[in-house]
C-alpha cells in the first residue's frame, strides 16, 4: 500500500517498551504498559475520559457523556494499539495508535498500514513529565509490534503539544490549516536505520 | 433567506448539498449551488456537476447552479461577495480515523475571507 501522506526521510528511534514505572515531577509513582485488550480495561478508560476536562478536548474528541465516550472507545478498541498510565490503579493517561484503513478487521502486515496517534492525560497529571513517558513508551511498543508509519494531527496554535512531538521525531508535514499534521517513521524491529 | 452553498466534490459536499436542500425546502430559502474546481478531490467538477443537478431536480427545487472556476476558496468568497447572500454554506470537516475533526485549507480560507455568515455542515 502506499501511504498516503508525507514522511520524514528519516527514521526515529529506537523508543523504550513498556511496561516501566516513573516518578512523576509530583512525586507520583506511575505505572505504564500496553494494554493488549483494551475492551478488557475499557472501563477504567471511560471513567479516565469521563472526569477529562472539556476544555482541553481537541478536534472534537474525546467525546463528553459517559455513552459517547464509551461508543467512541469501542469503535476504536479492537483494532488499535493502546499504552496505558495508572496512578494507584486509576487510568490516569492513554494513548492510542488507530489504523488508517477501511476495513481494520483485514490488516495483514501492520508496516504497510498508516497509523493516526493521539495521547491524553488527566488535568491533574499534566506538566509532569508523564505525557513525554507515555508517548515515547507507545512509540516503543508500536515499533516492537510492526508499525513504522505515525501521523497525527494538533491544533495549530497547540505549541507545547507541537514542541513535544518535535523532540520525540515528529515532522511538520501536509498543507497548513487550523491543524498541524506531523508524521514519524519509526524503526522496524530490527532496528533498520540506526545501523 | 439568501443561501449560497459550495461544492468540491467529496462525500461531504454530497450530505452538505442534501442538508441544505432539506432546509431550504422546510423554510422556502433561495438557493445557488456553486460546483468548485477541486481537481484532488473524489468526483471531478462535471461529475459533482451532474450529481448536484440530478439531487435538485429530485427534490424539485428551483435553485441556480453554477461552476466556479481556478482556486476553489478564493472563487466561492468572490462570487459570495458579487451576490446578496446571507448565509454561505460549505461541508464541516472531515473526521479522522480516531474520529477527530479535520478541516481543510479551503474551509479555513473561506471561514476567514467570506463577508458572509459562513455555515459549517455536519
Amino acid at each position: 500500500m502506499t501511504p498516503t501522506r508525507i514522511y520524514p526521510d528519516d527514521r526515529s528511534g529506537p523508543f523504550p517498551s513498556p511496561p516501566t514505572t516513573i516518578d512523576d515531577r509530583e512525586g507520583r509513582t506511575i505505572e505504564v504498559r500496553a494494554a493488549d485488550d483494551l475492551t478488557a480495561e475499557l472501563e477504567d478508560v471511560v471513567v479516565m475520559y469521563d472526569e477529562f476536562d472539556p476544555s482541553d478536548r481537541a478536534q472534537g474528541i474525546p467525546p463528553t457523556g459517559e455513552k459517547r465516550i464509551r461508543d467512541w472507545l469501542e469503535t476504536i478498541a479492537e483494532e488499535s494499539v493502546n499504552v496505558i498510565a495508572r496512578h494507584d490503579g486509576t487510568v490516569i493517561a492513554h494513548a492510542t495508535l488507530v489504523p488508517d484503513v477501511d476495513e481494520p478487521a483485514a490488516i495483514e502486515e501492520r508496516n504497510e498500514i498508516e497509523w493516526e496517534l493521539a495521547i491524553f492525560v488527566l488535568q491533574a497529571y499534566q506538566r509532569a513529565g508523564i505525557g513525554t513517558q507515555l508517548l515515547e513508551h507507545l512509540l516503543g511498543h508500536a515499533s516492537d509490534v510492526g508499525i513504522e508509519r505515525v501521523w497525527l494531527t494538533v491544533e495549530r496554535w497547540n505549541n507545547p503539544a507541537i514542541a513535544l512531538y518535535e523532540r520525540v521525531g515528529f515532522e511538520a508535514t501536509g498543507s497548513e490549516s487550523f491543524e498541524q499534521e506531523m508524521a514519524i517513521v519509526l524503526e522496524g524491529e530490527d532496528g533498520d536505520g540506526s545501523g | 433567506m439568501n443561501v449560497l452553498v459550495g461544492l468540491g466534490g467529496s462525500d461531504e459536499s454530497i450530505k452538505t448539498l442534501r442538508q441544505t436542500i432539506d432546509r431550504t425546502q422546510t423554510v422556502g430559502d433561495d438557493l445557488t449551488v456553486a460546483v468548485l474546481e477541486k481537481p484532488e478531490a473524489k468526483r471531478s467538477q462535471d461529475e459533482m456537476y451532474e450529481q448536484a443537478d440530478t439531487l435538485l431536480t429530485e427534490a424539485d427545487i428551483d435553485a441556480e447552479l453554477v461552476r466556479l472556476e481556478g482556486d476553489p476558496g478564493s472563487a466561492l468568497v468572490d462570487y459570495a461577495e458579487q451576490g446578496e447572500f446571507d448565509q454561505l454554506a460549505i461541508g464541516g470537516g472531515t473526521l479522522s480515523p480516531m474520529g477527530k475533526i479535520q478541516l481543510g485549507p479551503i474551509t479555513e480560507f473561506v471561514l476567514l475571507n467570506s463577508p458572509t455568515t459562513v455555515k459549517l455542515v455536519r
